[in-house]
Parts: structure tokens; sequence; C-alpha cells
């Protein structure tokens, strides 16, 4: 998991100020169908759900569709390819509290095969560290694949990042 | 419908302030009570926008916001989404016919916040998108990319936004950041997030705007030159990113919802001026086509005419925008504060060369503009 990273810190104020943290404790329900989805994950399945009335696959699974508006519970989970292709992406190359890893890294929408919706999810496995020479490293990619991590939590970090096949 | 006036407006400049949030808060609102001669118990229901997570952390809006605003034992609601929401909630209140004044807040310190990244980041689902970095800046530098490759939208184009927007707020007092910068200045700045540099993302701003709104036969007591209301509308789009077209936002819907209400046919045309809500340089040119002031993918070349500088023929953004002035939460009261101040002909400065019928307010916050809300304001 993520490491908590420093408070920042605030530049110093002429005037007088109060300086505090608040750091609350929360403990969130996945529900069932993200827990299957998560649990997917740990075994290295991409898992998607069907709605049988807009036909589409929607990634992560749902437990209902959100333009048809009723329920997928009882519909066709499928295992979507761990390839596919990326619809857009930025570079992230600055830091702020908070964030989920040391920059530089990709978040990218990533359009898996037999899925009819884009994914986010990172994309790494080459040198981030020039800008302009990622832009033409990502100009020359048409395919990408999933990277798993080794230890598995059953959650989004299962997934390491995807890489050019 | 019955009418609603836009009676005073007040704001504060987006500067920081030394002022703890409740005397920061206190100071717009008074300002315009004493601008309409009215004390706070004969306004007849107050409506506040602040938002717990942005409330300075503080999440003490009861404490604070009340009090400040003058609110109490007063029929009194708060909204935490984007301030043109309480704006038309106060509208709402008045068309019931059950008040005849109504004054509507909005109210945040982004001096005190932590960055906008890292809130903005709250705002995401917390077991796939949030710890996968999805905020507002890059959900927004995704949506900058798709746009740039769909239609050919150049960087420079982009840049020009940044250029215009941040030399218009020389000329407002109410603005925080303002200098004369060139395409090259925005296209060298950081890259922090690319396709988008350091100089195209809004900062974040202090900002308590206060707003006094009135029925028709009150609004004509309170001022000889009041704003009405002709038109609203607002969508929301579904949450993720994957699921949606990040080019074909319901800022769509908003503004075919709002332009119905007003019965314009042609926005290009009827509109005299329009404050909108950039918080990314480039998303001003995609909501100018979206709100129907140029084609589909033609962003780039109507900021290339020049039609949207602030002597063009439809201003975009005269005070500078979010990209100068972005204090969350009241930045859609902001944009209609400046918009009817375009009417009255009491924007100063930065006050247009040309007679304001029509003017555009409108404000969008969630993930590459999840939700927009369009306001039509005439004389
Ligand atoms: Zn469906």
């Amino acid at each position: 998991m993520v490491e908590a990273v420093k408070s920042p810190e605030f530049p110093v104020k002429e005037y007088k100020t109060g300086n505090k943290d608040t750091v609350l404790p929360y403990n969130w329900a996945l529900g069932p169908t993200w827990t299957k989805f998560f649990n997917g994950l740990k075994e290295e399945k991409i898992l998607g759900t069907r709605c049988k009335k807009c036909n589409r696959v929607l990634v992560p699974a749902r437990t209902f569709c959100p333009s048809c508006y009723k329920d997928m519970e009882d519909e066709e989970w499928v295992e979507v390819a761990q390839e596919g292709t990326v619809e857009t992406w930025c570079l992230v190359n600055y830091k702020y509290y908070g964030q989920p890893k040391e920059p530089p890294y990709i978040i990218a929408q990533i359009c898996l095969d037999r899925a009819d919706c884009s994914v986010t999810h990172f994309i790494g496995g080459f040198d981030l560290s020039d800008p302009d020479k990622v832009r033409e490293k990502m100009k020359s990619v048409s395919r990408i694949k999933a990277v798993w991590s080794k230890e598995k939590h059953a959650d989004i970090y299962d997934i390491a990042y995807f890489e050019p096949v | 419908m019955q009418k609603v006036g836009i009676v005073e407006v007040a704001m504060t400049p987006g500067t920081e302030s030394s002022l703890s949030l409740m005397e920061f808060t206190y100071k717009p609102v008074k300002e315009v009570l004493d601008k309409a001669g009215l004390r706070r118990d004969q306004v007849g229901t107050y409506v506040l926008a602040s938002t717990d997570i942005m409330h300075s952390g503080m999440s003490c809006a009861n404490a604070f916001d009340w009090d400040a605003a003058g609110a109490f034992m007063k029929p009194a609601s708060r909204e935490e989404g984007d301030g043109i929401t309480a704006f038309i909630y106060g509208c709402m209140r008045i068309m019931s016919g059950r008040h005849d004044t109504a004054l509507v807040v909005g109210l945040i310190k982004g001096s005190e916040n932590a960055e906008n990244d890292t809130i903005t980041s709250c705002f995401a689902d917390p077991f796939y998108s949030r710890p996968l970095g999805i905020q507002e800046t890059t959900a927004a530098a995704m949506q900058m990319r798709l746009y740039l490759e769909r239609y050919g939208i150049t960087e420079e184009q982009c840049a020009k936004v940044v250029v215009k927007n941040l030399g218009n707020a020389l000329f407002n007092p109410y603005a925080h950041i303002k200098k004369r910068v060139s395409v090259e200045d925005v296209l060298k700045s950081e890259r922090i997030c690319d396709p988008l540099k350091a100089m195209e993302c809004a900062p974040k701003s202090d900002g308590v705007c206060a707003m006094l709104l009135a029925s028709e036969e009150k609004a004509r007591k309170l001022t000889n030159n009041p704003v009405w209301l002709k038109g609203w509308g607002s969508s929301m789009d579904t949450f993720y990113l994957g699921d949606r077209d990040l080019l074909d936002t319901q800022l769509k819907t908003a503004a075919v919802g709002a332009y119905k209400m007003a019965g314009i046919s042609d926005p290009r045309k009827e509109i005299d001026v329009a404050e909108i809500c950039e918080p990314y340089a480039f998303q001003e040119l995609l909501w100018c086509e979206e709100l129907g002031f140029c084609a589909q993918g033609q962003g780039g070349k109507l900021i290339d005419s020049g039609v949207t500088q602030i002597a063009g023929d439809l201003p975009v953004n005269p005070s500078g925008g979010v990209l100068a002035t972005n204090p969350y939460v009241s930045r859609g009261l902001y944009r209609v504060a400046e918009a009817a101040l375009q009417i009255r002909g009491e924007a100063g400065q930065h006050q247009l060369d040309k007679k304001v019928n029509t003017a555009l307010a409108c404000a969008g916050y969630g993930f590459a503009g999840q939700w927009h809300g369009v306001a039509i304001l005439g004389n």
C-alpha cells in the first residue's frame, strides 16, 4: 500500500495562523460486486459485468448499469483481456500531498479488449524522466498489457501498471 | 415565471487574506446589505455555498458561516457543489412567492487549504480512481490530450487563453493572478502534468461573493439597475472517466436548457459577454464549443480569431476568469456577479466598451467537467 507522505508546509505567513492536520479514520464497505472484482485481481483476472439490456461490458464490474439503470447482479460476469489500447494519458511530473506514488508516472485511460468502456491505470516499464521522450515513446505504443504485482492485496494495485507490448 | 432580479453584489479580491474565514465572510455580506439599505433580519432567506472539505478543513460551517453571513434566526440553507447552484436556489425561493429577497453567499479561503489536487482527490471513489491518482488536474490533462489529438487544437491555442485571461485580470481589482504573459511563457512553464503546463492551471484563491436577489417588485424598489435571470440549465454526467466521452460533456445539455428558457436561438450573436469556468486553459476553448459559440473542434480557431478578446465580438472572461481567480465553490457565483456587473456597466476598468444586454455565466466542477450549470442574465 501507499506510504503516507509528509504533511505539506505552508509558506510562512506574516499574520498569526493556527496549524493542524486533520486525520480521520474511515471504514468503507466495498459491496459484493467490487469485492468480487478485487478478489478477481488477486487471481490475475480483470472482471467486468455485461448489461443484458445495452449489451455493454463495464469494467470495473458494476452492480447496476448506470445508463440502463437496472440490476446487473444476476448478469453475466466477463473476464476481459489484459491487453488493450491507450485512449488518453498524462504524465504526472509534480508533487502534491497525498499523491499515490513518486512522480514521474503516467495515468491513462485504457481500452481493454472485450470491454465497452475504458479503465484508469498507470502505464510504466520505460524511462519517464524526459517528457518529450515520453511523448515520442507513447506515439509508438499501439498495445499495452497488464503487469501484475508480486504481492497482492485484492486491491487496484494488484495490477502494478500496464506496459507496452 | 416570476422575474428575479440581482440587486447588489460584493466580492473580495482573490488574493490571500489575513482575516479569519468568519471576518472574511462578514465584510462583503455587510457591504451588500448596506448598499441595498437592508438590515440582516429584513432579508427573506439566505442560501450559502461552502464545502466542508474546503472549508479550511475545519468542517465548521455552523460555527462560522451563519453568524458571519447574518443568516441566523432566518430560513437558511447551505449547498456544497458550486456557488452558482446557491444562486439558482435563491432565485427559486423567490419564484416560489414565499420570499421577496434572498441573500446568496459563496465562501472559501483557498490559502488555508491543502493544494487543490489533494482536495479534489477526495472527490474520487476511494477504491479505484483515487488510488490511481485521479483528481481534477490529472483528469483535465487526459481530457486535454484527447482534445489536442481529436481536433488538432494546438498547445499555442490553449496557451492563448492564459495570455488573454491573465491580461484581462490586470484590469480587475478582484483578480488574484494578474500579469502580462506571452504564449512562449506559458509553453515554457513547468510541464507538471503533460500536456498541461503549470501556467495553464488555475491557482487556489480566497474569495467570498455575496449577492442580494429580489422579486421584480422588490428589486425595482431596491435598485434602479436590476439584472434579471433569463434562463438556467444544468446537467450532471456519470462519474467514471472511462464511461464518458470526455469531449462530449453535459455543458451542451446545460446550455440548451438555459438557451431554451431565455429564448436564445443563436448564442454566438445574442450573447454579449460570457463569464465561464476554465480552471484549465484548454477548457475555455472546449466549453466555448459546447456553449455553441463556434462549431465542434473549432475552439482553437475561435481564440485565433480574436472574437473572445475583451474588445472582441463575444468577450469571454473579461474578468480574467478562473485561471486568474479560483475561489473553489464561490467561483461560479463570481461568474454570475461579474456577468451582472457587465450588464449594469459597473465592472470598472474591465467594463466592456459596448452595451451589454445579455450575459452568460457558467460554472462547473468534478473531473473533466462532470457537472455544469449555465445562467443567462439580461437587463
Ligand atoms: Zn445497460
